[in-house]
């Protein structure tokens, strides 16, 4: 599996070799019994020599799943726990790494105008992927995801009518252009690229759960570097900073919903 | 805490709450093993850890991606998510249900299989479908062993048969029964072979 990647990597330059190996494992297993190949070298081959095996293969590693105020109870804690925090600063910068098709990004947006707090707010929302960036640039999200969208608003704490944040077009909800106005939506490796301004938050959820525990590791180095002091991290509802090298170096805010304050 | 020499692996889904804690209560509180559970359950019902720590000593927590997976624990697969073993750490996943299953069984198995390699036991309880029943072939094939419930004792039969079915070489018995044959069989596992093998790491290749 070493080989497979390593050639991968030298030959499109994506770079699989610190992902998880237990999922990967499987998920490469997987296409090499739909490509109808029997060894982890037959496929090498193929996707040496087929990039639309290749285009395939990506699509199975990707995964880009994500939804507004997903895990309403982080939004919530958010708005009790975090947003009195901001309330103290100026100028607020927000690193949403990892944002995907930007569901997650608009919905810190809503939140932080329902706290009056958006006008001096900027949120730097990066992937690796440019395909999801131009989505999410777009504000639309499929019409039929918003009954659930909604629920997830009112579950989060929200307190107006989910509808005046878009308009219902043919091609989907189209969301009010002006919550993108504070957003920049930009392409950033967390594997390679290196940290970009100091931030008094940093969202990264369910991203790090595909990465090995080294690549964890350089990423927390890369968000402790990133954070000023005081400032705070939000992971996934099942990913922890107590098995990393920057365990120390935080206090829990919030156990359940994975807020970190950067403490030393 | 130490790490894990030995691992249990449990599947369940229907009827399996009850057949959990049956087999939690009667587990050698000194076996030298950690267990893993992948249960199919609804999102919301995170309370399950409560109701399995009333039947044992042993902590009994949700899993969280990369944590080290502990002797004489019980870690168990959150709803929504695959749970898989990755050297001696857990490591979750939200890739697809796999045949309708996330947490799937057959992940966490074939997952175990890979990482522990003959230092696993893979357990089959009651269910209503047939997960489990691949992972457990993977176990056994891999130098580990097999026990599944006792059909004729389970609530929903359809699993346990299932994995029967398969051929595999697994020892039948009611629950009850299950937690001292984990005894016998963990404790009785030649010595020599232990120091020979540990987890493989994730930078393991296949
Ligand atoms: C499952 S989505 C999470 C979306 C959102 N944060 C949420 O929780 O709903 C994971 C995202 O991480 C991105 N990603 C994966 N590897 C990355 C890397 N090395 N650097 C930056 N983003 C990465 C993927 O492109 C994907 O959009």
């Amino acid at each position: 599996m070493d080989l497979l990647l390593e050639a991968v990597y030298r030959h499109y330059g994506f770079d699989f070799r610190q992902y998880a190996r237990p999922s990967l494992r499987r998920r490469l297993t997987r296409r090499l019994s739909l490509e109808g190949l029997q060894t982890l070298s037959g496929l090498q081959e193929r996707l040496l020599h087929e990039p639309e095996c290749m285009e395939r293969l990506l699509l199975d590693l990707s995964i880009n799943v994500t939804a507004m105020f997903r895990d309403p109870s982080f939004f919530r804690v958010f708005r009790t726990k975090v947003v009195p925090l901001l309330r103290t600063y100026p100028f607020i910068r927000i690193w949403n790494a990892g944002c995907s098709t930007g569901e997650e990004t608009y919905s810190l947006a809503i939140l932080l105008r329902e706290e009056g707090l958006y006008d001096r707010t900027r949120i730097y929302a990066t992937d690796i992927n440019e395909a999801v960036l131009v989505q999410a640039r777009q504000a639309l999200f499929p019409l039929e995801k918003m009954k659930e969208y909604t629920e997830n608003y009112l579950a989060s704490g929200g307190s107006r009518a989910f509808s005046e944040y878009y308009v219902a077009a043919y091609e989907g909800a189209q969301f009010d252009r002006s919550l993108g106005d504070n957003i920049v939506f930009a392409r950033h490796n967390l594997a390679t690229d290196r940290s970009f301004n100091e931030f008094q938050v940093v969202v990264c959820r369910n991203v790090m759960i595909y990465f090995d525990m080294s690549l964890q590791n350089r990423v927390h180095d890369l968000f402790y570097e990133s954070l000023q002091r005081l400032g705070v991290l939000a992971l996934g509802p099942k990913e922890s900073i107590a098995f990393t090298s920057h365990a120390d170096h935080y206090d829990v805010l919030d156990p359940q919903n994975k807020l970190f304050r950067k403490a030393r | 805490m130490s790490a894990a020499d030995h691992l249990v692996v449990v599947g369940c889904s229907w009827g399996g709450l009850d057949a959990l804690s049956r087999l939690l209560a009667h587990v050698p509180q000194d076996l030298p093993a950690a267990i893993v559970v992948a249960q199919h359950r609804m999102h919301d019902a995170s309370y399950l850890a409560e109701l399995l720590a009333r039947h044992t000593d042993w902590p009994v927590c949700e899993a969280e991606d990369k944590e080290p997976i502990s002797v004489g624990h019980v870690h168990l697969a959150p709803p929504g998510y695959h749970l898989l073993i990755d050297g001696h750490r857990l490591a979750l996943s939200t890739e697809g249900p796999v045949r309708h299953s996330r947490p799937s069984i057959d992940v966490l198995f074939e997952s175990a299989a890979e990482a522990f390699t003959h230092r696993v036991v893979g357990v089959v309880l009651t269910g209503a479908n047939s997960d489990g029943a691949r992972g457990l072939v993977r176990i056994v094939r891999r130098g580990g062993r097999a026990v599944v419930q006792d059909p004729a004792t389970a609530a929903r039969r359809d699993m346990p048969e299932a994995a029967l079915a398969t051929g595999v070489d697994a020892t039948v018995a009611p629950l009850e029964e299950i937690g001292p044959l984990l005894g016998q069989m963990i404790t009785s596992h030649p010595q020599g072979e232990r120091s020979s093998s540990h987890p493989q790491g994730e930078r393991s290749s296949t």
